[in-house]
């Protein structure tokens, strides 16, 4: 005989009472443990997705800095245009270590995604994106044959989005231009997947922007000179420089707002989960008054009562617990579903990242739930004298 | 000499209704030593029952001075009195008051749990055993009767070292055998074990057969016959 086996025979009695405050629990637990499972995954991503571009420092034309942060991400520059010379300029610093000159356009393509409609993205590139995204590989294909040949190079999704093969035509809308797909890259799980990519020169030229550059993506041979870097080139006209952690820190600043909301859904679960659990327990002990008063006087003390209440609202929590971890683990792809659709950018990579250290910590975080939602009832019920118990509960 | 086991001395406990006060023990004088079978007869409102949950420290005294196996209880918070009575005193209740989720051996062990003795099972099933009930062990009181569940009641309030028993009306929910059987368990434990055994009853046929009866009305003492 325990006070555990006790209390869990207790919580028995009341089956569907208990297992709809089990519920409520276990929707709370749920809830936390996928917001916190996406703070850690979105990050992780984040970190990821900036990692895979293989530059540290972005040269763009000065404009917002969030339109550019973003931009950069979905299609590796901002849409502003800054001129050729600039990257003329630095590519001879000694402390660059590898550098590439980017040229970014969308095109509208109303035939595109079944007739939907949407933008293609086109990537002017240059030999050296290669050196700084060394894991690129190609699927199929090869290299462009020239600086100016009207040829292409399809992301992973973007070949299968055009369903294109290498040897195909692709016909671009507006300018009207046909290129050759001469080779399709791996997937890399990033926003590359998307792109269309071309040889710079061919992109300055056939959508009429001649010596012009959305982006200059730089990787420094020692990381620790990026703030001399930065300053070297604070004064120089019509440029920005976003280093990555800026980005990252600008896209996070950007779901912020989205994550304040969700964790007040989170505090409200919770709040509400205690309510529940305080009600149902109160509820049970009233119910049980008389039993608790014959408890007392066949030599229950206030603090035998106080551990036996304590322990069923601690159960009830555990329970909670353990249903809500199981449940935030299932549904976490259901989650990240739905994130996605909402945030303004979702890096690719799984989003709502679920370790059991985490689930750990939520069983913790349960218990301790049960700690303080079980304190009010099990003071009330430890509390009663029991003649009046017995009597109250006759 | 017998060991007195409950002195009360102008022993009142008066309840505020409203502005009204009610003397529900009105300067009851009263000794009682150990090996009596002692029952507590009268009306209803008579306070055969509050005078019972005083001498079972279960419940404060307004005035007069309660002793009980020597301790003077008269002024003591319940926060004392349950160190009294635990595992002392063995309270009956006219409605058997076990716990509904826990079977007859559980209901045993609990009160063993609470006075923090360790017993084996195989002495608990046989105090079982002893109130005729070897074959309900592992029953849960919705699935005993009357009698079965008031002997259970015995056989947890004997599970401790027990000084005295207390019983309030406890053949008051039994037909006419069930009372019978409880009555001869009764006798048995007074008579065989010596123990000491402090019934408040309607029951003029299980007043009859103690070995004093308390009457009471108005919540004082009208006889005390041996």
């Amino acid at each position: 005989m325990n006070v555990i086996s006790v209390a869990y025979k207790n919580l028995k009695r009341k089956k569907i009472r208990s297992a709809l405050t089990i519920g409520g629990v276990a929707i709370a637990v749920a809830v936390l443990v996928s917001l916190v499972g996406f703070d850690r995954g979105y990050q992780q991503s984040l970190t990821g997705n900036i990692d895979k571009m293989g530059y540290q420092l972005l040269v763009t034309a000065k404009g917002c800095p969030y339109e550019a942060a973003t931009m950069m991400l979905k299609g590796g520059g901002g849409l502003r245009y800054m001129e050729q010379d600039i990257y003329e300029k630095i590519k001879s610093d000694i402390r660059i270590d590898k550098i590439t000159p980017q040229l970014v356009s969308a095109v509208y393509d109303p035939d595109r995604l079944d007739g939907q409609g949407g933008f293609a993205m086109y990537m002017g590139i240059a030999d050296s994106y290669l050196e700084l995204k060394p894991w690129s590989e190609l699927k199929s294909g090869g290299w462009f044959t020239s600086e100016t040949a009207d040829e292409v190079i399809m992301g992973y999704e973007a070949a299968e989005v055009e369903q294109r093969l290498v040897g195909d035509k692709i016909f671009i809308p507006n300018i009207n231009k046909v290129m050759t797909v001469v080779g399709i890259f791996e997937r890399s799980g990033t926003q590359d997947d998307g792109i269309i990519f071309l040889p710079i020169k061919t992109a300055q030229q056939i959508f009429s922007l001649p010596n012009k550059l959305t982006g200059v993506g730089i990787k420094l041979k020692n990381i620790q000179e990026i703030g001399n870097f930065e300053e070297d080139l604070y004064n120089e006209p019509g440029i920005q420089i976003i280093s990555m952690a800026q980005v990252r820190g600008t896209i996070l600043n950007l779901v912020s707002s989205a994550k304040v909301m969700a964790n007040s859904v989170a505090v409200i679960a919770i709040f509400i989960a205690v309510i529940g659990v305080v009600n149902t327990i109160l509820m049970s002990i009233f119910e049980r008054t008389r039993e608790i008063g014959v408890m007392k006087a066949i030599g229950a003390s206030a603090m035998d009562i106080f551990k036996l209440v304590w322990t069923e609202t601690i159960l009830v929590c555990s329970f909670g617990g353990i249903l809500g971890s199981i449940l935030a683990l299932l549904g976490s792809d259901l989650v990240e579903h739905i994130i996605k659709k909402i945030l303004p950018y979702a890096p690719s990579g799984q989003l709502v990242l679920i370790k059991p250290g985490l689930l750990f910590a939520a069983f913790l975080g349960a218990i301790a739930l049960g700690i303080i939602s079980g304190i009010y009832p099990a003071w009330r019920a430890s509390s009663m004298r029991p003649v009046e118990a017995i009597r109250t509960g006759e | 000499m017998r060991e007195l086991i409950v002195k009360a001395e102008k022993l009142t406990k008066v309840y505020k209704l409203f502005a009204e006060e009610i003397a529900a023990v009105n300067n009851v004088d009263l000794e009682i030593s150990s090996g009596e079978f002692v029952s507590i007869m009268g009306p209803s409102g008579s306070g055969k029952t509050t005078l019972l949950d005083m001498i079972g420290c279960l419940d404060s005294i307004t005035s007069g001075r309660l002793e009980v196996l020597g301790n003077d209880v008269s002024k003591m918070k319940e926060s004392r009195l349950v160190n009294i009575r635990r595992g002392k005193i063995g309270f009956v209740f006219q409605d058997f008051s076990l716990i509904p989720s826990l079977t007859a051996l559980e209901n045993i062990q609990l009160i063993l749990y609470f006075a923090g003795i360790q017993k084996k099972k195989r002495d608990l099933i046989k105090l079982l055993e002893k109130v005729g009930l070897g074959h309900r062990v592992n029953h849960l009181p919705k699935q005993l009767s009357g009698g079965e569940k008031q002997r259970v009641a015995i056989a947890r309030a004997l599970a401790t070292e027990l000084e005295f028993l207390l019983a309030d009306e406890p053949t008051g929910h039994l037909d006419t055998e069930n009372s019978q059987e409880i009555l001869n368990v009764f006798k048995q434990l007074n008579q065989e074990e010596g123990l000491t055994i402090i019934v408040a009853t309607h029951d003029v046929k299980l007043g009859s057969q103690t070995t004093r009866t308390i009457y009471l009305r108005d919540g004082k003492v009208d006889q005390n016959n041996n």
